[in-house]
């Protein structure tokens, strides 16, 4: 049970699932949700190399960036929303296509 | 500098400087510019006169200064153009300013109140200084351009009344019959350049001398050279504008038939004497003595004053051509010298007399009779006096009567005609022509003496009006009439029956440079041992002359009309000139005009319809084409193409911008999953 394929399956099953929610959901902070899950598939990634392929701590020190990277990113993204909201009235990502007229 | 060669830039631009001021500025002058020619004229005068007086005290026929320049200068293509002053250059400076002053100071009177007063001293000038030209230079170049000047000089003033008819006529007469001349010598010209690669006189004598240049091409060149002297001198046939020429000014006519014009021709032929082959001269010589016999036996019937003078004139130049051709060619010099002065001088007097008759007949309100013809005058001997003097003293010279200059030069030529006849008996033809000539001379001068001033008035109501002329007109004649006395050419000597002078003296004759022909000194020596008997023929006759003359039209002890009746053809052929305008006239003219017209139309009506007007359709056509290639083809189908291409294309493809983000995303994603299922391809 404890194999790399398995992890390397949550993991591309959380991909899988944070892109779907990229694509499919219409509210911004879905989306974010979604990137948030992207961004922790590719965490297990880095952990389960550390742990099975050669990496050592390395993998670890990259998952603590992503970590702190993903932090920054909320915070942006939500100033983003936050800035959509007060143009749109709304947070419905759909509606945020102003450069196409 | 040479003071010689100053002297004679002085003289040669002068008149030019001066024909310029006229031209240009003449009408604003006082009294319309005449004082800027004349000025200039008289200190040509006084310049010549300064070169003539140190020729005559350095006194060597040996004398000569030369000066070049290189005009043209491409590689091996090379002309000069300068002046070469030696004693014949300044003996006819000399001449020509004279002759030139006299027409200047006569014509204030003569052209005064005429509507293009200044334009005519303009011209004067021009002629002077195109004469000055073709004697001063040492080239054939600067003497072909200065010919042409003095082509063109005497057109415009041949023309000058140009709104008569005949006059302009006359003009253009002069222009083209001097062209065909022109011909002949640019020709010759072009020969010697080509064989010499030169145009200085020098290069070619010495080329000559040397052998190089020689035989057939020398004498093709040599009567080319003289195909212009007989433009210019008005040499049989192409003798047939001097008489015309008479329609300008009389002074024109003076200057013309004395100094500039036609002794052109003369000079050019003493200039290049040394490298004339024998051959040439042969021609030269006969087409000169028939001239000489030709236009005195047409002078001798005309009417006209100034026809007889012109005739007369035709027949002179004759003699020198004549003289050349025989190898005296000095004697062909000395006549035109002499001729200069005394022509002049009967020309100066025919105006006189026309003046005359012209105020008196428009006092009586008469414009139908003609004041040239010399059947209306008559009995003028008490009321000119001064002119009449001065006429006869000419008169006396042309026909070649002892103490006279004419004699001595009209003697010298026949003795070298003579003596030519004495070596080749062959040509006993030339002294004929030379001695009826001289006969024929002394009886028309006399005949136009005696009609003239002679006998009672044929128009009486006219006498009481004929006065004589002002000063301005009498001046030239008394100073003219003085330099047809023998003693201004003999000096220090005071033979009136040998040429021996200072003019002999320093031209001294030179032997031709071509190989073969007879030596100067065997030519004198020749000339020297004809001179006896020549001489007291040219008397006999000149006395025959005058006496026949005397008898018909002043004692009328023989009728002039019995005998024009007698031989009736010859006096028609000899009134109307021979015909030889007309022969001209549908032998040459007129075929000429036909085949102008039939090539008119060859270029008229076939070349400029089918041809250049087809170029123009052809090429209207095929621009056409080429603009709908252009419009229809590359602007519309490619430059057009590219644009619509792109619209459509942006058309198509901006539905791919949705606007939406996720579908950017999903776009993104299957690039990526494009790119991953290649690569795992590959």
């Amino acid at each position: 049970m404890d194999q790399l394929q398995n992890y390397l399956f949550i993991a591309a099953a959380l991909f899988s699932l944070g892109l779907f929610a990229v694509i499919t959901r219409r509210n911004a902070v879905a989306v974010l949700m979604g990137v948030e899950l992207i961004l922790n598939s590719a965490n297990v990634n880095f952990l389960a190399f550390s742990r099975f392929g050669g990496m050592n701590f390395n993998g670890h020190v990259f998952a603590l960036f992503v970590i702190i990277m993903a932090a920054v990113e909320a915070a942006v993204a939500l100033a983003i929303i936050i800035n959509l909201y007060n143009n749109y009235q709304s947070i419905n990502v759909d509606e945020a296509s102003q450069l196409k007229r | 500098m040479n003071i010689f060669i100053e002297y004679s830039l002085f003289i040669f631009f002068l008149p030019l400087a001066a024909f310029l001021i006229n031209i240009f500025f003449g009408k604003r002058l006082p009294r319309q510019g005449d004082w800027v020619s004349i000025g200039a004229v008289l200190f040509t005068l006084a310049l010549s006169m300064a070169m003539f007086a140190g020729m005559i005290f350095s006194y060597d026929p040996d004398f000569q200064v030369e000066s070049s320049f290189t005009w043209i200068n491409l590689g091996d293509f090379n002309i000069q153009l300068g002046f070469l002053v030696d004693n014949i250059t300044i003996t006819m400076l000399l001449v020509v300013a004279l002759i030139s002053s006299m027409s200047h100071i006569f014509s204030i009177k003569y052209m005064a109140g005429d509507p293009l007063y200044s334009r005519y001293y303009a011209y004067l000038s021009l002629f002077t200084f195109s004469m000055n030209g073709i004697v001063l230079s040492n080239n054939l170049m600067l003497l072909y351009m200065s010919w042409e000047l003095v082509g063109l000089s005497s057109y415009l003033l041949i023309g000058f009344w140009f709104a008569k008819k005949s006059a302009a006529d006359a003009g253009m007469k002069a222009f083209l019959t001097n062209r065909v001349g022109d011909i002949g010598f640019f020709i010759g010209i072009m020969l010697l350049f080509t064989a010499v690669g030169s145009v200085v006189y020098s290069d070619i004598f010495t080329s000559v001398a040397d052998g190089n240049l020689a035989g057939t091409l020398l004498t093709m060149a040599g009567i080319g050279l003289f195909i212009g002297a007989m433009g210019k001198s008005s040499q049989f046939p192409l003798h047939i504008w001097l008489p015309d020429a008479m329609e300008g000014p009389t002074p024109v006519s003076a200057l013309m038939h004395a100094a500039t014009m036609v002794a052109a021709g003369v000079f050019m032929m003493v200039r290049l004497f040394p490298i004339m082959t024998p051959d040439a001269l042969v021609f030269v010589a006969y087409i000169g003595g028939f001239t000489a016999l030709f236009a005195s036996t047409i002078a001798i019937t005309q009417n006209d004053i100034k026809k007889v003078l012109a005739y007369s004139t035709v027949s002179q130049l004759g003699f020198m051509i004549m003289s050349v051709g025989t190898g005296a060619y000095v004697a062909a010099f000395f006549h035109l010298v002499t001729h200069a002065a005394f022509k002049a001088n009967l020309f100066y007097g025919s105006g006189s007399v026309i003046h005359a008759m012209h105020h008196a007949l428009h006092k009586k309100n008469d414009h139908e009779t003609d004041p040239q013809d010399m059947r209306n005058m008559g009995g003028f001997k008490s009321r000119m006096p001064t002119t009449y003097r001065a006429m006869l003293v000419s008169t006396l010279a042309i026909a070649g009567v002892p103490f006279f200059s004419g004699f001595l030069s009209k003697d010298a030529i026949l003795s070298g005609s003579l003596s030519f006849a004495n070596h080749h008996p062959e040509h006993f033809l030339l002294p004929i022509f030379g001695f009826s000539a001289a006969l024929l001379t002394a009886f028309y001068m006399f005949r136009l003496m005696y009609m003239t001033f002679h006998n009672e008035p044929r128009m009486p109501e006219l006498i009481e009006e004929i006065h004589e002329s002002p000063k301005e007109m009498t001046f030239p004649l008394v100073l003219l009439a003085t330099l047809s006395f023998f003693i201004f050419y003999t000096l220090p000597y005071f033979n009136p029956f040998s040429d021996q002078g200072w003019f002999t003296y320093v031209i001294e004759a030179k032997t031709s440079l071509v190989h073969g022909a007879p030596s100067a000194h065997a030519i004198a020596e020749g000339i020297h041992h004809s001179h006896l008997p020549a001489m007291i023929i040219s008397v006999l006759v000149a006395g025959l002359g005058f006496f026949l003359a005397w008898q018909m039209y002043l004692k009328r002890k023989l009728s002039a009309e019995r005998y024009a009746n007698k031989f009736s053809t010859l006096h028609r052929l000899s009134l109307n000139k021979f015909y030889v305008d007309e022969l001209y006239a549908r032998f040459i003219y007129t075929p000429v005009l036909k085949l102008a017209d039939k090539i008119a139309f060859l270029d008229w009506d076939l070349y400029d319809k089918y041809v250049v007007d087809g170029f123009g359709k052809f090429t209207e056509w095929f621009a056409d084409l080429i603009g709908k290639v252009d419009y229809d083809g590359l602007d519309q189908g490619i430059v057009d193409g590219t644009g619509r291409t792109a619209n459509r294309l942006g058309d198509i493809l901006r539905n791919l911008q949705t606007g939406r983000l996720q579908n950017y995303i999903l776009f993104a994603l299957f690039g990526v999953i494009l790119i991953v299922i290649v690569q795992t391809m590959v």
